[in-house]
């Protein structure tokens, strides 16, 4: 039998891969058409290289970090696998999941995504939706729901985001060639940020 | 001598410049052609990058360049995996055809990583017609 993290690291590579076609075509629009192929193909690889049997969360997200780095191929490589190797750090030797924590990983993703990409919120990225998201999801917490539940206010808020970037220009990235033509369509990166919180809310 | 790691998408354009390279800094050692992706694809691996970084590592030092997009990435990415380990490795933030040669140029004739990473540099904005 595998471990709670690897099958929960299954099923958002699993989320990831089925809609592969879907984040490409997002891209399309306004990117370089292969952010589902490349996320597809990292997650495919995190399918099988995390060890099935450790149950260590630091160690699978740290192993699902440098993986991504070394297959996705594209930006998405480097700012998830920076992501996943950051929040490796706060659960590094610890076998349980808890809000403090999970928040403490969303902060630490955060950090790392903008050291790696240099972006702040409101530049059509993946972080208009893992920003809001983490406040609601801190807000919750410290008003006193759980886990799941402090997960499903950062759903929301992540899907807010990814309407948000419809409205928005890209400054960073290959959209940011765009211009206004980037206004009206949403950021992959958001929408498969986004896809990866609700894999996990429903995973709990 | 300070070596040389190249990043692209593309593996062609880094095993291009590497050879190009060879021709005019032919006593230069160390450069390391890390574009692509294991499989020749286009893209780019900060995992392989970073191993190219330790190879091109004889004792004074590696300068990185990268051409566009996520390539500076994944470099960024691959200096900060070698944390840990003993090598100077620095990113020259340059374009990659002129950057490297000029850099191999100044290595060959054995200046500093700093030297080096200047002479790469020094190529932003040059203008190619007077």
């Amino acid at each position: 039998m595998s471990t709670r993290i690897y099958d929960c690291l299954k099923a958002i590579g699993e989320k990831i891969i089925e809609n592969k076609d879907f984040l490409t075509d997002l891209d399309r629009e306004i990117g370089d058409a292969d952010h589902g192929v490349n996320m597809a193909r990292g997650f495919q690889a995190v399918i099988e290289k995390v060890d099935q049997d450790n149950p260590d969360i630091g160690a699978a997200l740290k192993k699902t970090g440098m993986t991504l780095l070394s297959t996705v191929g594209g930006a998405s490589g480097p700012l998830y696998g920076t992501a996943y190797m950051e929040a490796a750090k706060v659960f590094a030797g610890k076998t349980e999941v808890n809000g403090e924590d999970f928040g403490a990983a969303l902060d630490a993703a955060i950090a790392g995504i903008q050291k790696r990409g240099k972006a702040e919120k409101g530049e059509k990225t993946m972080l208009d939706s893992l920003i809001p998201a983490k406040d609601a999801f801190s807000e919750k917490l410290a008003g006193g729901a759980s886990l799941k539940e402090a997960l499903d206010a950062a759903c929301v808020a992540a899907n807010e985001g990814i309407e948000f970037t419809k409205t928005i220009a890209a400054t960073k990235g290959r959209a940011s060639y765009l211009g206004d033509r980037s206004i009206g369509h949403q950021d992959p990166g958001a929408t498969s940020l986004t896809m990866t919180l609700e894999t996990i809310r429903d995973f709990l | 001598m300070v070596g040389l790691v190249l990043v692209s998408h593309s593996v062609k354009i880094t095993e291009g410049l590497k050879d190009l390279t060879a021709e005019i800094a032919p006593t230069h050692k160390g450069i390391i052609s890390a574009g692509g992706m294991e499989d020749g694809a286009i893209g780019t691996d900060a995992i392989r990058i970073s191993e190219a970084i330790r190879q091109a590592n004889d004792g004074d030092g590696v300068v990185v360049l990268a051409d566009i997009g996520s390539g500076v990435m994944s470099a960024e990415t691959a200096i900060e995996l070698l944390e840990e380990e003993d090598i100077n490795v620095k990113f020259a933030d340059a374009p990659l055809v002129e950057g490297t040669i000029a850099a191999a140029v100044s290595a060959m004739v054995g200046s500093d990583i700093e030297a080096v990473i200047k002479a790469a540099e020094d190529c932003r904005g040059a203008k190619k017609i007077l």
